[in-house]
């Protein structure tokens, strides 16, 4: 089955008492699917079956009347395309995972 | 079909992996080293002294992703894993196979084949590229394989096919000196010999194929097979002979290819190496590194498989041809066909 390469990005208003909880719940969703590539922003690569899983993961957290989320659908050679400058280099879930 | 799921390679002394949400945490010294998705893991492989919490073994085990432990110079630890998955159906079957003389002897033959095939395909590569007054030698060698594959089509026994395969292994370890280029003459290689590796080429092969034979016991493992169960490898207690079997062919063109690729292209020096009191030879921790970069980017390399006529990657042809050997204990196919490199 062919992967799906996902940007999920969010703004999540923390202001009101419930904010704080949906943030972490959101941040909590997308690290257990993909890659945190700043702050609010993931990379997500998956199988059809986990992207339905974690859209409505995240659907299901946030509130319409103030946050929002876009998801941006990246072709599969993201990684080439793709320039980092700065700190927290993000970890390629494909590449060869050494620690 | 299995995707190319990953592997995480544990390197770090003292390590501890534990398990947050869907993720594996990697620490050391409560300095976190890294967090991966258990989703985009199909095995843990821990190289170093590393620690695990139950949590995490157990997500692991019920998502399928084999857990396995290995010593400093990559020697075989422990493996976890839950109940065997797949059918017990082709267990019985392989079992039986395993039992019937005529059936072991074939699918023996076969892996030899497939092996012999492809380290005299992977020297007439070296044959090629070589200088002038090497190639004789080469020539040589690939002519004595030819000779021992034509022989393996009359072996009337098993003892015969693992003859042949002992006198093969010599005549192909005979001829790595001459696979040496430029600076990397420089290591020396008096044959094969393991447990401990007494040079530097030795470790890095005993190396390769330690984590071969994971990939190939992970890849039955997948298709419901007994990796413990062999053919041309007799049962031992603790060996996984079924993977051993498995791995022959893929020897010369995935270990012992990258093995003179990194040495060759000066990637790897004998520096690189550290020698033990009782004469056993090391990867030093960054050359470790990089062989390991090295084997899981080639894995992602493309190859056409003859066979089944379709491209696929090196990191999924163990667990096509546990596909095909599940056929063949089936009875859906007549013979086993070994992987072999064009």
């Amino acid at each position: 089955m062919k992967k799906v390469t996902v940007l999920v990005c969010y703004d999540v208003q923390v202001s009101d008492s419930d904010g704080p909880r949906r943030l972490r719940r959101i941040a909590r969703a997308c690290k257990d699917h993909g890659v945190r590539v700043q702050y609010s922003v993931f990379e997500c690569v998956l199988e059809p079956k986990d992207w339905v899983v974690l859209r409505a993961r995240l659907l299901a957290e946030l509130d319409d009347s103030c946050d929002s989320l876009r998801f941006y659908f990246l072709s599969e050679d993201v990684a080439k395309k793709t320039e980092h400058h700065g700190a927290r280099v993000p970890l390629d879930v494909e590449g060869p995972l050494i620690v | 079909m299995t995707t190319a799921l990953n592997t995480l390679f544990i390197t770090l002394e003292g390590a501890r992996l534990n398990k947050e949400g869907e993720r594996v945490v990697v620490t050391l010294h409560d300095e976190k080293k890294a967090e991966v998705p258990l989703r985009h893991l199909r095995s843990v492989v821990c190289l170093a002294r590393a620690w695990m919490t139950p949590e995490l073994l157990e997500s692991c085990v019920e998502a399928g992703i084999h857990v396995s432990f290995f010593g400093m110079t990559g020697r075989f630890l422990a493996r976890v894993e839950g109940l065997p998955g797949g059918n017990v159906l082709l267990r019985r079957a392989q079992f039986r196979a395993a039992d019937d003389g005529a059936r072991t002897l074939e699918i023996a033959r076969a892996v030899v084949v497939g092996k012999l095939g492809n380290a005299r395909q992977f020297l007439m590569h070296a044959r090629r590229d070589a200088v002038e007054e090497r190639k004789p030698v080469l020539e040589e060698a690939v002519r004595r394989l030819s000779g021992h594959l034509r022989a393996l089509e009359r072996a009337e026994d098993l003892e015969q096919v693992r003859g042949l395969e002992g006198i093969a292994a010599r005549d192909y370890f005979e001829v790595f000196p001459s696979l040496l280029k430029g600076e990397a003459r420089r290591f020396t290689f008096d044959g094969r010999n393991r447990r401990p590796p007494r040079d530097p080429l030795n470790a890095l092969l005993s190396f390769g194929y330690a984590l071969l034979a994971q990939d190939c016991a992970g890849a039955l493992a997948g298709v419901g097979l007994d990796p413990a169960v062999g053919f041309l490898h007799e049962d031992r207690p603790g060996r996984l002979s079924l993977a051993l079997d498995l791995m022959e062919e893929l020897r010369a063109p995935v270990v012992d290819r990258l093995v003179f690729s990194l040495v060759n292209r000066g990637q790897l020096k004998p520096e690189d190496f550290k020698t033990e009191a009782a004469g056993g030879v090391l990867l030093r921790d960054e050359a470790r590194k990089a062989f390991l970069v090295a084997y899981q980017s080639a894995k992602q390399v493309e190859v056409q498989h003859v066979f089944l006529g379709q491209q696929t990657s090196w990191g999924l042809v163990p667990h096509l041809q546990a596909l095909l050997l599940a056929r063949v204990l089936r009875g859906e196919l007549d013979g086993y066909p070994p992987f072999a490199v064009r």
